[in-house]
């Protein structure tokens, strides 16, 4: 079974000081590393920052592009402005264990944990 | 239970027993046997509103739980024939013999803690467990809660999708789990007893009594978990409350005070067995928020009036609780007991710290009315029971408001 890891940017991640947020960043690579050793996480990656976004929006049939990101503001945890700060690929037995694992996350970060369609 | 002429009644409720037994069992093994959750529960489902044309008119058979499993099966032919394309886990079901999902031992447990799973909506969990646990009916669910059939036939319709496309399991949570787990369907449990006890919305008329229905599902809880105390203390806390609910309405259907209440009529052989009950569960030095919530109520229980009551230990009790559950509805409760143990001044002050973050709760303005007129500010104590008001839809609790209102 595969879950899509939406990981939300960690909003205290700017206002850390150096060395604890180089610590923290530390240890979820760490965290990372032994997951994908694993087998838990097949693939995923960190993204730069939301201001680096770029939103294109369908109006009327047209594409219209946009500066910055989507805001995840609509959910249960909207009590700041988020924006998706990485993502990952799980591959595990089912919910349980994709709940075991993101509760062992080393990080500040709200997830959201979806499902993925396989097509054979 | 509708009314309805008395061999409709006499029918009706021996459905409801039947069904409650047949019910989760069947679901249970059939979830266990296609491993696929919505499916299971829908052939149950199909199977029951079979029963419930034929058996009214035909009789109960004399063994209910394989009538419904033969007829589970034929649904699923049925389905099959319907959908016209080979479909692995329907015609696996129609092939078998079926021997191992009749010899299947009682998977009802698991069928709980999946219902219950945290990933769900509370209202969701509520739904599934009173449909595939118990059996109830899309439509009789939406009765008990004032809810239109198609608000709840979505919402099991899209936990069920959920519980199949999300891959949640259908087992035992881990040891390390179990605590919390176990919290959410004690939660889900007491929220539909609740539902019955007093409901919060609309009047009682002829709605399912859900209290029954949840102290039904505690009692199978109690019986699946032996060894956990928890569940015990939620079925005491009901038990005591059902001992004492007959006092709980005037004859005219208003809300009637813990201190206004006749003690007299209270059930003291319920409440003596309830207690009884209690102290074995206590025995097994695990305490958790149910036993304590039961306690608290074994306090008011045994009290012989309400002078007599002690707050002293339930206020000790409510500081117990605040370390399993720190919510402002505790230290609003806890309040309560304060004013009886140090006066209503600092109750107020409690009570007025907690006041920003329970604003829209009813009862924290009911609350700081009582404990404002107590203290002789009786305007503000108009304007507190006004906000009540405001936020009270249940017909019981509006009538006693306003007659306190009116009073003064």
């Amino acid at each position: 079974m595969k879950y899509m890891l939406l990981i939300a940017a960690d909003p205290a991640a700017g206002s850390r000081p150096e060395a604890q947020q180089k610590e923290l960043s530390e240890r979820i690579f760490a965290w990372w590393g032994a997951q994908t050793e694993k087998g838990k996480i097949l693939a995923g990656h960190q993204l730069q920052p939301a201001h680096t976004a770029t939103t294109v929006k369908v109006k009327g049939g047209k594409a219209q592009v946009v500066d910055g990101p989507v805001y995840l503001t609509d959910g249960p945890f909207n009590e700041s402005k988020e924006t998706v700060g990485g993502y990952g690929i799980l591959d595990v037995a089912d919910l349980d264990e994709a709940l075991t694992i993101v509760k062992s996350w080393p990080g500040n970060n709200n997830f959201e944990i979806r499902p993925v369609i396989e097509r054979a | 239970m509708t009314q309805h002429a008395p061999g409709r009644a006499a029918v009706d409720a021996a459905l409801t027993a039947v069904f409650r037994e047949e019910a989760g069992r069947l679901t249970a093994a059939l979830v266990r046997f296609l491993g696929d959750f919505d499916l299971a529960e829908e052939l149950v489902q199909d199977a029951l509103l079979e029963a419930l044309q034929r058996w009214p008119v035909g009789g109960i058979p004399d063994k209910p739980g394989a009538w419904l499993l033969v007829t589970a099966r034929r649904k699923a032919l049925e389905r099959l024939r319907r959908a016209g394309v080979y479909e692995k886990k329907l015609s696996l079901l129609v092939a078998s013999e079926l021997h191992e999902v009749e010899g299947e031992a009682d998977d009802r447990l698991e069928l709980m803690f999946t219902c219950c799973h945290p990933s769900l909506a509370r209202e969701a969990q509520v739904a599934l467990t009173l449909r595939a646990v118990m059996g109830l009916t899309t439509q009789q669910i939406a009765s008990a809660f004032l809810l239109t059939e198609a608000t709840v036939a979505q919402r099991i319709v899209r936990a069920k999708q959920k519980i199949v496309r999300a891959a949640i399991p259908y087992r035992l949570p881990d040891p390390n789990e179990m605590a919390e787990r176990l919290g959410e369907v004690l939660a889900v449990l007491y929220l539909t007893f609740n539902e019955g006890h007093i409901a919060s919305t609309g009047g009682r008329g002829e709605r399912r009594d859900l209290a029954e229905d949840a102290l039904w599902l505690t009692n199978l809880l109690v019986r699946l978990m032996p060894g956990e105390p928890e569940p015990i203390g939620l079925l005491v806390l009901m038990r005591l409350q059902l001992a004492r609910a007959m006092t709980r309405f005037d004859m005219t259907g208003r809300l009637v005070l813990l201190q206004d209440q006749d003690r007299g009529r209270w059930d003291r052989v319920a409440i003596a067995e309830a207690t009884g009950l209690l102290d074995r569960a206590i025995q097994a030095g695990r305490p958790g928020p149910y036993q304590i919530q039961a306690a608290i109520a074994a306090c008011h229980a045994e009290a012989g009036s309400f002078e007599e009551t002690d707050w002293e230990q339930i206020f000790l009790l409510y500081n117990r609780l605040l370390t399993f559950w720190p919510t402002a509805v505790v230290r609003l409760n806890r309040a309560v007991a304060m004013q009886y143990v140090s006066g209503p001044a600092p109750a107020l002050a409690e009570v007025d710290a907690i006041a920003e973050s329970l604003r829209n709760y009813r009862l924290l303005h009911a609350t700081r009315a009582q404990l404002l007129r107590a203290l002789g500010r009786t305007n503000e104590a108009r304007d507190a029971d006004q906000r009540a008001l405001l936020l009270t839809s249940n017909p019981a609790e509006r009538s006693l408001i306003q007659s306190r209102l009116s009073s003064n």
